[in-house]
């Protein structure tokens, strides 16, 4: 029973998501980290297919680094949102990815924002928003707690409410949860809920994006080098 | 249930005295999942032309895509804005090439035409154009959009009055369907100046 949910407040926006991987009626795994760090700025939260969230949000986050690399400048929030929502959309009726998504990003400009985008590719920027069985709960939750503009504490309270109140009521509600924050010093982990631990040992560090630096400006990606027929056949060796 | 009726909505256009009137809820749902409230299905495509798209949610987000993409190349080529008829012929045309895949929308196109004429038109989703001389509907209020419409709409009114005809309309169709409501945004277009308003409904 997958829980994704997102509260957007004062120059921060934290998503929260259930670590739980679930095949038919067996756990395999309840330290599964479902949120993404896009870029430095971003993060991506998903749920759905299991498969298909792990390809689309590995697929979408490689494309957002290759932007940044070829131009120099990372994409805006909405830039991002809108692209992942393009994506979406084009695959939906040819080979679809069942992947429900909560967008958050920082803009110098813009300051934060939060995007709710479905399996169908629904694309709407919202303050707060859930998805997945969970949201039968939390949604509401939302709408009696969520005020403009609160502060860290305050969300980070309305979140504990929300994983308190799907432990009681959510029938297979998942044991533990991610909690990410993205704000002007970038987006990271901020905390976990957990009810219990892994036998498998500790879990493993979740995929951070690559480091890009930003390629000078006269060089053009674009134009074959001379070197490029030199390095032909080469590369799939090793 | 229909994939038409899986965000709900509510949408309609009126003819005035030179002018016209376009509106809609502002709800995005899911079943009957209140997603947001602050919805747009209504876009502006020039300073005369105007086009609401009801239906799924996905889709309209799509459709109003590449309608602004086939608008702007047309401008660019052109040097001049579309008249609503070619627009309405271009809407069905694009929506009749998915004739056996359609995007779930039945859009409600209305402008000014030459002579400032006002214009209103709508088609299903695999573009049949309807042209209408008084008002036209769509969405899932579009039983309850006719009723009130029917009763309230009078010939020839001047932009106030059809502002107020068309957001009581759109106002008591909406109380009468579970999936659209939330408010409303109201369009009046005039020759000279477009009026935006958004209207507070029952919030429940």
């Amino acid at each position: 029973m997958e829980c994704l949910f997102g509260i957007q407040g004062d120059k921060f926006t934290i998503i929260v998501a259930d670590t739980s991987q679930v095949q038919s009626i067996v756990v395999q795994k309840t330290e599964e980290d479902k949120i993404m760090l896009l870029d430095s700025h971003k993060l991506l939260g998903t749920i759905g297919e299991n498969g298909d969230r792990v390809q689309f949000s590995e697929y979408i986050q490689k494309n957002i680094l290759l932007y940044q690399f070829r131009n120099g400048i990372p994409l805006s929030t909405a830039a991002a949102a809108n692209f992942t929502c393009g994506e979406l959309a084009h695959a939906l009726r040819k080979n679809p990815y069942y992947v429900n998504m909560m967008i958050a990003g920082y803009d110098p400009e813009e300051g934060p924002s939060l995007y709710y985008l479905d399996y169908i590719a629904t694309l709407h920027k919202v303050k707060s928003g859930a998805l997945g069985y969970g949201a039968y709960f939390v949604l509401s939750l939302m709408d009696k707690y969520y005020s403009k503009n609160m502060s860290l504490d305050a969300a980070l309270d309305l979140v504990d409410k929300c994983i308190a109140e799907l432990k009681t009521r959510l029938m297979g509600a998942p044991p533990n949860f991610v909690i990410k924050i993205v704000d002007e010093n970038g987006a990271r982990e901020l905390a976990w809920r957990k009810t219990v631990e892994d036998i498998n040992g500790p879990r493993p560090t979740p995929a951070t994006p690559i480091e890009v630096k930003s390629p000078p400006r006269h060089i053009s990606f674009r134009s074959p080098s001379p070197s490029s027929k030199e390095r032909k056949g080469k590369g799939r060796q090793k | 249930m229909q994939i038409t009726s899986y965000n709900g909505s509510a949408l309609v256009a009126m003819l005035g005295k030179n002018c016209f009137a376009i509106a809609s809820d502002r709800r995005l749902g899911v079943n009957f999942q209140t997603i947001a409230t602050d919805y747009q299905r209504i876009f502006q495509i020039h300073d005369k032309l105007f086009i609401g798209l009801s239906g799924l949610g996905t889709d309209v987000q799509t459709l109003f895509q590449r309608l602004k993409f086939r608008h702007k190349l047309y401008q660019l080529r052109e040097e001049r804005n579309m008249r609503p008829e070619t627009f309405a012929s271009l809407v069905s045309s694009m929506l009749y090439e998915k004739r056996f895949g359609p995007y779930f929308c039945e859009p409600i196109i209305a402008g000014l035409g030459e002579d400032n004429a006002p214009f209103i038109c709508t088609t299903d989703l695999i573009g049949a154009k309807q042209f209408s001389s008084d008002f036209v509907v769509s969405g899932t209020a579009s039983e309850s959009l006719y009723g009130a419409c029917e009763s309230m709409y009078k010939p020839d009114l001047e932009p106030e009055d059809l502002f107020e005809v068309i957001s009581q309309a759109l106002l008591s169709s909406v109380d009468r369907d579970c999936i659209s409501g939330w408010g409303g945004i109201v369009y009046v277009v005039t020759p000279d100046q477009i009026i935006t308003k958004t209207l507070k409904g029952r919030m429940d």
